[in-house]
């Protein structure tokens, strides 16, 4: 009974297994094999070794991702609260039109953004303006923001409408008034929704490259800019090297953040 | 006592349909007040209305004679045993109990010694730095109440906060409960839908239906008088048979013209008389007021619970003696035994025995659908 029960959920895992090995596990072990040898197939550490030299382009992925991030923050926790806290026939409206824009590709959303802010764009047009805004960093965390909102607020929402009704009520019966009530409970009972939207807007943030190409005018390139270069110049080596680092980084930063959030509480999953 | 919490003329709807309808009130300070009655009979409504969780399309709520129907619950000297218990899962159990004292300000050396002395209380001593997920039903609901009664309110509110403790727990916390309530003096409001427990617990008994209030009384008024046939029916097991009262102190039913201590109705008036199931004697048929044929015997334990029918309607008869099915018996009962109600839209809806088994049925499919 056992056995055959097995072998049957073997067979139903099957196309599963065969699918993550083939675009999950041999890309990561490609990854691996390019990272570890040079152009003639030697194994090599020479990759590793010239990463220090992207360390500046790196710490400015960083900062950048990491200001969106916070902005996303800002702007989406109270996005989140204000969603919850409405009316049922409200809040299936409001969460439409936050995913509304996610059906627009995200490369021809950069687009319009790019339209909106460019020397001839909208906002110099409707200012009589010249203002030069793509290609600072301003642009590029705007761009960011904007493209990776939905990705802060939908988690948190989730999560503070999962609060149980009663947990308001007894805050408020125990003496906090509707400021007191959101940071003693409802913020700490929504720290898991925060760690899987603070992950899922700083990941693609940080390694984003089609941002910082159309909203940066050129000027400045990010990690996510380098890697795609090394690949399109053919130095599938260092591109490879770069890569599996910032996989690394990116894990060890996730698995930092999943120790503070509630295990059981289920945000994204190392 | 003088009256801390007054309702008046209280009115609840949600969407067209009536939650409560004119509730007239009053709760004294330092009284055991149990509001009871079946699902979806406005108990719970009524407790969040005077916690402050839900506002009453219509009427007037007091506290120590001032109106608060506007004040928000963080601002009135009420606190709340939830159902679920709603403890804070983020905190660990003294910081539960510390959370109101916190929120006024208070110094940490006052913190805790309050929260110390509660845990006394509720002795959880040792428990400070457990998290609150790491507890049980019963330990869960000793935090509950330590942190709703550790800032002093001068009214606990309690919203079926035995619900989901086993029989054993469940007795030990109305005992602890009761003490707890009458070390501290303050006012408990209490919502169950157990009749046992607010017999057991209460001062005074409200007992509601389709949200309005039946009878109000101490537990033993409730138990021997009650007002209708919803009342009798609810709080214990009752034969409620139709009666006509043809003079004071006579009520005939059943074919037999019966002695009792009620008067003061309109001659032939046609009445309700409940006959308590233990108040029933069980004779031989030539010395019965009434006789009945046995349908039913079940073991109780302490008595047997005798289903008996006379002349089609079925008595329920709690006997130390056994008798068999099928036997013919007879029924005799004192004049202080009998109990006449006036006509109620509850007349003739309960107190029959013949659908005993359904009843149960219905009953406890109605507890478990509906808990709001």
């Amino acid at each position: 009974m056992n056995k055959k029960r097995s072998f049957m959920n073997s067979i139903a895992a099957a196309p599963h297994i065969f699918w993550a090995v083939l675009f999950i596990i041999l890309p990561l072990l490609i990854v691996l094999y390019y990272a570890f040898t040079d152009s003639d197939g030697h194994f090599s550490f020479s990759n590793i070794a010239s990463l220090p030299s992207y360390a500046s382009i790196f710490w400015l992925s960083l900062e950048l991702s990491i200001i969106a991030t916070a902005i996303c923050l800002l702007l989406g926790y109270p996005l989140a609260y204000i969603i919850a806290k409405s009316k049922p026939k409200t809040q299936k409206i409001l969460s439409m039109l936050l995913m509304l824009p996610m059906w627009t590709n995200l490369l021809i959303r950069t687009y319009s953004i790019m339209a909106i802010l460019d020397n001839g764009g909208i906002i110099n047009t409707l200012l009589g303006t010249s203002m030069q805004i793509v290609g600072t960093k301003g642009a590029v965390i705007f761009g960011m923001v904007y493209d990776f909102l939905p990705y802060m607020v939908l988690p948190i929402y989730t999560c503070i409408s999962k609060i149980d009704k009663n947990m308001w009520e007894a805050a408020s019966d125990l003496g906090c008034n509707t400021f007191s009530t959101l940071t003693k409970v409802i913020i700490p009972l929504s720290r898991s929704g925060i760690i899987s939207g603070v992950t899922m807007v700083l990941v693609p943030s940080i390694s984003t490259f089609y941002i910082s190409q159309k909203l940066g005018g050129g000027t400045f390139e990010l990690i996510g800019d380098t890697i795609e270069r090394q690949f399109v110049t053919g130095a599938l080596n260092v591109g490879a090297a770069i890569s599996l680092v910032m996989m690394i980084l990116i894990l060890i930063s996730l698995t930092v953040m999943n120790k503070f959030g509630d295990s059981d509480e289920g945000g994204i999953i190392v | 006592m003088a009256k801390l919490i007054e309702l008046k003329g209280i009115t609840k709807s949600y969407d067209g349909e009536v939650i409560l309808n004119s509730i007239n009130l009053y709760i004294r300070d330092g009284e055991f007040i149990t509001l009871l009655g079946p699902s979806g009979c406005g108990k719970t409504t009524t407790l969040r209305i005077i916690g402050g969780f839900e506002t009453a399309d219509e009427g007037e709520l007091y506290f120590d004679g001032t109106e608060i129907s506007d004040v928000p619950p963080h601002k009135r000297q009420v606190n709340t045993v939830f159902q679920k218990y709603a403890l804070f899962p983020h905190l660990n159990v003294y910081e539960n109990i510390a959370f109101p004292l916190r929120m006024k300000k208070i110094s940490e050396e006052d913190i805790k010694k309050r929260v110390t002395e509660m845990l006394k209380m509720v002795a959880l001593v040792g428990f400070e730095n457990k998290s609150v997920s790491t507890l049980s039903g019963g330990q869960q609901q000793r935090v509950a109440i330590a942190r709703a009664l550790v800032s002093h309110p001068k009214v606990l509110l309690l919203d079926e906060p035995l619900g989901a403790l086993d029989l054993k727990l469940r007795k030990d916390m109305q005992n602890e409960l009761k003490t707890i309530q009458k070390a501290i003096g303050i006012t408990f409001i209490y919502v169950t839908h157990d009749q046992e427990e607010a017999l057991s617990m209460s001062d005074t008994i409200v007992v509601m239906a389709d949200g309005e209030i039946q009878q109000i009384g101490t537990p033993t008024d409730i138990y021997n008088e009650p007002k209708n046939a919803f009342v009798a029916d609810f709080i214990g097991e009752s034969n409620i048979v139709d009666g006509i009262m043809l003079e004071d102190k006579k009520v005939r039913m059943s074919g037999h013209t019966f002695d009792c201590l009620d008067g003061g109705y309109d001659k032939n008036e046609p009445v309700d008389v409940v006959v308590r199931p233990e108040d029933v004697d069980v004779v031989k048929p030539e010395n019965g007021m009434l006789t009945g044929i046995v349908s039913s015997v079940t073991f109780k334990g302490v008595h047997y619970e005798i289903i008996v029918d006379i002349k089609g309607f079925k008595w329920m008869i709690q006997s130390t003696d056994y008798v068999a099915p099928d036997e013919k018996i007879g029924l005799f009962i004192e004049p202080d035994a009998i109990h006449v109600m006036k006509k109620s839209k509850y007349s003739g809806k309960f107190g029959d025995y013949s659908s005993f088994s359904d009843e149960l049925d219905t009953l406890s499919d109605a507890d478990t659908a509906e808990e709001f």
